[in-house]
């Protein structure tokens, strides 16, 4: 027993060495992004033009290179910048961009991206999990069926299917064409943001079309969750569909049904919880991959988050914000995987004895 | 890429214990028992589109297209008018040698990333899982290292990293060897496909070099990289091929998504990725360019999968170790 404690002990240990190791390997790759560009990263960052014969504008030009370099810390050796810098991240300095007469705080535009990303990818998750469930269950049921076969079609097709690709198709069909014949309380937009208006119910509203709107945030929310989720449905389904397979031969389930209970109860009672773990610890897993993917969608639906972020700093050339908003992304995604990975490793010692061998 | 497009590489790592799941869930048996000699009437319709879709790419400058760049006049056009089968997009342009051309773009990118992929990855992989011991460690805990980046992020920032710097005319006379854009995306995918390779590579090999031919060939006598690339390499390279087409199609994936991102195939030069996001205004693009690009990708990248899956039945290891 203490010797299983330990061993679990000694799991975690090497994990978190391991996170440590990767989140260490994942900031300096971020941080060398900008300093190695090539070129001065002072060049890169000063906003303006640098070859004007303006007096006032040459002053201006000076001081926003002094700024940036002491900012940055640049005359630093390497080490020792990048010591500064993830000092300064970790206590909440995400650096600043330089426009021509103000300096604006990265930390400002990340904290508003970071709401719509996480709502997006937490509706996303609900709605695979939400659709797998049934599917999955009633395919595993009538295996080789017309819906099992019409199952395992679609879902190969949608993971033939990028998520931008379902997204631009279901902001035509549904945002664009099936919207303005919907009753008026149903707003499915193509495209756009209602942020959710807080945790305190007083200042929400029910009306369509209000800036805080419940039912236009969920509605407006719908067409990229799904987007997102469709991919990971397919994936959920198939492990859900074979799980079940197995479940279904097991002799309690035989039991249960010769007791007379019927299959309904069998089905959903009786099967669905022994064969829903791989599916939950997938689901888990999966966060990662959404991130990734929420980025993209975002872009497709104008949702204002992390990917949105991104892509309006690549094209401005922000690289402060771009870094920045990598950084996030990349460390979100690495101290998820890593906490999920602990976690399952710790409850499920199926998996506990595959990693230790 | 990652994520990209990411479910997609759920089936992909095998020494995964939940993915196994996924294998194990195939194709029913009956059908496997019936496509066991080939790769079934499907696998040939995928592999008949792919070679078209190549051939047409390959060739496109040879025939009689329309040029992909050159902007019309006049209204836009819709389908089947004036000699645009496809009609034009919003600046005139004949939709269809943009789609062709488009192909060649990503398909250049989609092959030529797994191909960096495949080479180092494959390499590194096939050493990792023969060698065993200390190399082996040594090399999987980079390829953890690597694939705990999302790897659409980390395609966007070797691409970001890559690009020449400031594309304003201003201050660039220097840039004389800088890198085109389709060069630069397919060294950042190649990068992000070189841990997954190599682990699935590290994951066949291991399998194969623990088989009684390899034993033997040990007995007489035969040098470690002999056996490496005699006896194990042509056992790996099938199951090595099938999981080569289904990355083509995740690289194709990603080149989509690096172009939503502002960082795909530079316009006005086409590519499926950027056509999409070109028009991706669904309230006002033209549906022709906004569709056709996306129904072609979805074709190719499903044929480059079911031609994978199809393959990989053909090739199992664990069945045909049975």
């Amino acid at each position: 027993m203490s010797s299983n404690t330990l061993s679990i002990l000694k799991l975690i240990g090497r994990k978190l060495a391991q996170l440590v190791v990767v989140l260490f390997v994942v900031t300096l790759f971020t941080f060398l992004l900008v300093r190695l560009l090539p070129g001065d990263p002072v060049d890169l960052l000063v906003p303006v033009s640098t070859d004007t014969t303006d007096e006032s504008d040459r002053a201006i030009i000076e001081a926003r290179r002094q700024q940036i370099t002491d900012d940055l810390d640049l005359n630093d050796p390497l080490p020792k910048q990048y010591i500064t810098w993830i000092g300064g991240f970790v206590t909440g300095d995400l650096g600043n961009e330089y426009t021509v007469s103000s300096t604006i705080p990265v930390s400002d535009a990340v904290t508003s991206a970071l709401p719509p990303t996480t709502q997006l990818i937490l509706y996303s998750q609900i709605l695979a999990v939400l659709l797998a469930l049934p599917v999955g269950v009633i395919s595993a049921y009538r295996q080789g069926g017309i819906f099992d076969r019409i199952a395992n079609v679609s879902a190969f097709g949608s993971l033939s299917l990028p998520g931008f690709a379902i997204g631009l198709l279901l902001a035509y069909w549904v945002g664009v064409r099936l919207n303005p014949s919907l009753p008026t309380w149903i707003n499915i937009p193509p495209q756009g943001y209602t942020p959710f208006p807080g945790l305190n119910p007083a200042n929400w509203s029910f009306e369509p079309r209000t800036p805080d709107s419940v039912p236009d945030h969920f509605f407006g929310m719908l067409l990229p969750a799904l987007s997102l989720a469709l991919g990971q449905f397919a994936v959920y389904m198939r492990l859900l569909r074979s799980d079940m397979i197995q479940t279904l031969q097991e002799d309690f389930i035989l039991m249960a049904k010769s007791k007379g209970i019927s299959n309904g109860r069998v089905l959903w009672r009786h099967a669905l919880r022994p064969s829903s773990l791989t599916l939950l610890t997938v689901a888990g897993l999966s966060v990662g991959t959404l991130i990734g993917n929420a980025v993209v969608i975002e872009v497709v639906f104008g949702i204002p988050g992390m990917g949105t972020l991104i892509a309006s700093s690549i094209i401005g050339r922000e690289f402060i914000t771009l870094q920045s908003s990598v950084a996030i992304v990349a460390i979100a995604f690495v101290v998820i995987n890593a906490l999920l990975d602990i976690l399952y490793s710790v409850l499920d010692p199926r998996i506990r004895n595959v990693r230790a061998a | 890429m990652s994520a990209l497009p990411e479910a997609p590489t759920a089936p992909r790592s095998e020494g995964d214990a939940t993915e196994a799941a996924v294998d194990a869930d195939g194709p029913p048996p009956a059908n496997a028992e019936a496509s066991r000699p080939g790769i079934g009437v499907g696998g040939w319709i995928a592999a008949s589109w792919l070679i078209f879709v190549v051939a047409v790419a390959f060739l496109a400058p040879l025939l009689p297209f329309d040029s992909p760049t050159a902007r019309g006049s006049g209204p836009r056009l819709p389908l089947f008018t004036d000699g645009h089968i496809l009609g034009t997009d919003s600046s005139q342009r004949d939709v269809l040698a943009r789609l062709v051309f488009g192909a060649r773009a990503s398909l250049i990118v989609g092959f030529g990333a797994v191909a960096i992929g495949m080479v180092v990855g494959g390499s590194l992989g096939l050493i990792a899982g023969f060698r065993r011991g200390k190399v082996d460690t040594a090399l999987s805990s980079l390829f953890d290292i690597l694939l705990a980046f999302p790897q659409l992020v980390l395609a966007l920032s070797l691409v970001t990293f890559l690009r020449p710097p400031a594309s304003s005319d201003a201050s660039a006379p220097d840039t004389g060897a800088s890198l085109t854009s389709i060069q630069i995306l397919v060294i950042a995918i190649g990068i992000v496909a070189i841990p997954l390779l190599a682990r699935i590579t590290r994951a066949t090999t291991l399998s194969w070099s623990q088989r009684e031919f390899v034993l033997a060939a040990r007995a007489q006598g035969a040098k470690g990289g002999r056996i490496m690339i005699r006896e194990v390499l042509p056992n790996v390279l099938p199951a090595m091929f099938s999981i080569a087409l289904l990355s083509v199609g995740i690289a194709i994936i990603a080149e989509g998504g690096l172009s939503l991102l502002g960082v795909g195939v530079e316009p006005p030069d086409p590519s499926w990725g950027n056509m999409i996001t070109e028009n991706r205004n669904v309230r006002s693009a033209p549906l022709n360019a906004l569709f056709t690009p996306i129904i072609a990708l979805f074709l190719t990248v499903m044929a480059l999968n079911y031609l994978g899956d199809a393959i990989r039945r053909k090739f199992d290891v664990r069945e045909s170790a049975l």
